[in-house]
């Protein structure tokens, strides 16, 4: 994008609508807009619609397979999925590992991986953090040892998002316990149905269960599946990170939460009148509103070509600032409900419930999902650890 | 102005916080409100025992003619365990509405059973539009037969499942909001046309949406002067705010107690995660939300029996205001300050912040009561 220049975003974003129409199912649509939990084949079904249209890896080089988009069109894009109840993909997968194996992997691997990410026929997880290694990755103790043509891993991997879900995991483990200990971690990529691997669910307070704990016995982990040398790990790690940034901005969620919130504020009754009339009520959101174009215009400024470099140390500026406001989007959307962001039957929240909803169909889940977002500014490096980054690498202190 | 308690209320006050110590440990806990009923009836019948329900009720009724600031610290002391035995829905809330609004003989009747734990009681105050205005009733009541009969619902009715009886408002003059013509009456759960739906709620205790079809109640149910109800509604509420400011209060207190624990011994980069500036700081401003919403809760409890009812609204409203800003605070960084071990069920932590954020939704939230603070 060069600076003045204007977007033909119109036309693309019809291009997108049209195609979300003719392919997102509607009961899958309504399910996500009211809070209800998708199964993975619904997921998974509107991944791989997005892989025949080839818009799977909007970020993505064109010749590994991205469509080639601004990053104009990609924010759009974005919030044109999420504006229309699109399930949020399993994003591992064209996020993380693909950028990871552009970038660091063998040929071999790029053959064998890329092509189940591009088509959405894989569906990968992240093993980062353990039980005492959070803020402080570069403490991790999942253990591989080298025996030959395959490394055994021993080991613990907690709040694994969708590990349940996933054919394969980017792994990080230690292969060498002396020295520095950054320079001991390496990254491996790891079969789900390779024996000794065990996926437990974590339930959230929240109600919703997509957090995980992998356990790793004596799995046998080929050579072949290791991504860059021994000791790479760390950066690899962190150019990964850099990315899982730049998605948690999360410029969709906070597009459908403002317009969710929109909706139910015309349709929620206060003093006789909608809920926007309420003058406190309608600056907050309007406040809200406005932060959301900073975010946007933030993202577009410090995001462009994401997928092609290193993500520097700004990418931890939109984490913080993108689950600042998705949090605040939720908090509002529960505050909207009034008395009926109360109610909480956790049947309504999976599928298959068919019962008349308590209060306004609109206002079920309200309370969970802002519950469930606290962990935004938690996962993929604390906003803690995000300011301690701007602060050593950006500001030099 | 006195904010030092009394022998009898220190007294008071251990008991209720033994009684915490012993039954509300967070596995006790989370598999009480896992049960249908959600509480425990053996509880309900020590409170009994221990005078805890009647204890707000004139002697004569079977009470200890105890006032609001005794209430405070046995709210306190549940907010400290996140009690679910619906204490607040029948004594606070419907016995409160009988013992501030009822006949001599309706408390005669009422108030004696509920301190004996026999009669659990509900208040059904707010309707699908009301939001959290309480004049704002559409729910009719049309005089016959020398009495009334009901028609309408009441929404997110706290404790509706256990009750027994219902204190419900309905308009028997007037149009929507007008502040005249609400009148409260009693209603017995199992009287002809009274349907409850009973639901969770999301902080784990239970309430329900109360419908009223063709209920006929007679001229001695009604709770107050006809038309008249709303002063005694608001006196109730007001009333059940003070209760709840002191809920949260001890609910900080315990998330905060949690959260500080678990960073003096959570290791990161070597060292105790509370050995970070910006954690220390960010646990000395929990600490202070939670100081000044104890001041605040203390303020409530000594004004709200303020005869003035200006003053004692403006008092509760700027009471729960500071609630809710500490209460958020406090509930958000403590899930902060944990990191992902926060986020899980099975751990308490969690449970503190859902209990803290109903609170602030309930009987107005910061954004109403800084709206009446206003217009006070």
């Amino acid at each position: 994008m060069h600076l003045g220049s204007t977007v033909a975003e119109g036309a693309f974003r019809e291009r997108v609508r049209a195609f979300i129409a003719a392919e997102l199912p509607s009961v899958v649509a309504a399910k996500v807009l009211s809070g209800v939990e998708l199964t993975r084949d619904e997921v998974v079904g509107w991944m791989r619609a997005l892989s025949r249209q080839g818009w799977i890896a909007p970020a993505w080089p064109t010749d590994a397979g991205g469509p080639g988009w601004t990053v104009a069109e990609q924010v759009a894009f974005e919030e044109e999925c999420y504006r229309a109840g699109a399930p949020t993909i399993v994003p591992f997968g064209v996020s993380m590992v693909g950028p990871v194996l552009l970038a660091f992997g063998d040929e071999a691997q790029k053959q064998r991986h890329l092509p189940g990410i591009v088509s959405s026929e894989v569906i990968w997880s992240q093993g980062y953090s353990e039980p005492n290694s959070g803020s402080d990755l570069a403490s991790l103790a999942t253990r591989a040892v080298r025996e030959g043509g395959h490394y055994r891993v021993n080991g613990r991997k907690i709040w694994t998002t969708q590990a349940h879900w996933a054919d394969w995991m980017f792994t990080l483990v230690r292969t060498d316990g002396t020295g520095k200990r950054q320079e001991g971690i390496t990254v491996l990529l790891i079969d789900m149905k390779a024996p000794g691997v065990t996926v437990r669910p974590v339930p959230r307070f929240s109600g919703t269960s997509d957090f995980n704990e992998v356990i790793l016995e004596d799995v046998l982990v080929p050579v072949a599946e290791r991504v860059g040398e021994e000791g790479a790990g760390w950066t690899i790690a962190k150019y990964l990170l850099g990315h899982e940034r730049v998605g948690t901005t999360g410029i969709g969620i906070c597009a459908q939460a403002l317009a969710r919130l929109r909706r139910i504020a015309c349709a929620m009754q206060a003093e006789g009148a909608p809920l926007i009339d309420e003058p406190a009520f309608r600056a907050r959101l309007e406040a809200l509103e406005v932060r959301f174009g900073a975010v946007r215009a933030s993202l577009m400024r410090l995001a462009g070509g994401a997928a092609e470099r290193e993500v520097g140390p700004e990418a931890s500026l939109l984490k913080i600032r993108g689950t600042e406001l998705q949090q605040d989007c939720l908090e509002l959307l529960m505050e909207a409900g009034g008395y009926y962001a109360e109610p909480f039957i956790e049947r309504a929240l999976r599928a298959g419930w068919n019962e008349e909803p308590v209060g306004p169909a609109d206002a079920l889940a309200l309370a969970p999902l802002y519950f469930d977002w606290r962990k935004a500014s938690i996962y993929s490096g604390s906003n803690e650890i995000q300011k301690n980054i701007i602060s050593k690498a950006v500001l030099g202190l | 102005m006195d904010f030092e308690y009394s022998d009898d209320q220190r007294l008071l006050k251990d008991s209720i916080e033994r009684f915490v110590q012993d039954n509300y440990a967070f596995d006790q806990r989370r598999k009480l409100v896992a049960t249908e009923e959600g509480y425990s009836s053996d509880h309900w019948k020590l409170f009994a025992e221990q005078g805890w329900l009647g204890m707000t009720f004139p002697e004569e009724h079977g009470g200890l003619g105890l006032g609001p600031v005794e209430t405070m610290i046995i709210m306190e002391a549940f907010g400290n365990g996140l009690v679910a035995e619906p204490y607040l829905p029948t004594v606070v809330l419907g016995a409160g509405a009988i013992r501030i609004g009822g006949s001599e003989a309706q408390k005669a009747e009422i108030l004696p059973a509920v301190a004996e734990g026999k009669l659990k009681m509900a208040l059904g105050f707010a309707e699908r539009q009301s939001r959290y205005n309480l004049a704002d009733v559409e729910t009719k009541a049309t005089r016959s037969d020398g009495g009334w009969t009901l028609d309408g619902m009441k929404g997110v009715v706290f404790g509706a499942p256990s009750a027994d009886k219902f204190v419900v408002s309905a308009r028997t003059y007037g149009g929507s909001r007008d502040p005249l013509g609400v009148t409260l009456f009693l209603v017995d759960k199992k009287a002809k046309g009274v349907r409850v739906r009973s639901y969770p709620t999301a902080d784990g205790l239970r309430a329900g949406e109360v419908y009223l079809e063709g209920v006929s109640v007679g001229p001695a149910d009604v709770v107050g002067a006809v038309d008249a109800g709303l002063p005694v509604l608001e006196q109730v509420i007001d009333n059940a705010i003070a209760a709840v400011c002191a809920e949260a209060v001890g609910a900080m207190k315990t998330s905060n107690d949690i959260t500080l624990g678990y960073i003096k011994t959570r290791e990161q980069f070597g060292q105790p995660i509370g050995k970070f500036q910006v954690l220390q700081h960010r646990m000395v401003d929990m600490f202070i939300a939670h100081e000044e919403a104890k001041s605040m809760a203390m303020m409530a409890a000594m004004r709200v029996d303020e005869p003035d009812a200006a003053e004692r609204k403006k008092a509760i409203s700027a009471a729960k205001v500071q609630i809710g800003k500490s209460g958020r605070y406090v509930g958000q960084q403590s899930i902060q300050l944990h990191g992902g071990i926060g986020m899980t069920d099975e751990y308490s932590i969690g449970h503190y912040f859902k209990r803290l954020t109903m609170i602030d939704r309930s009987f107005g939230d910061t954004d109403f009561h800084l709206k009446r603070f206003g217009e006070l």
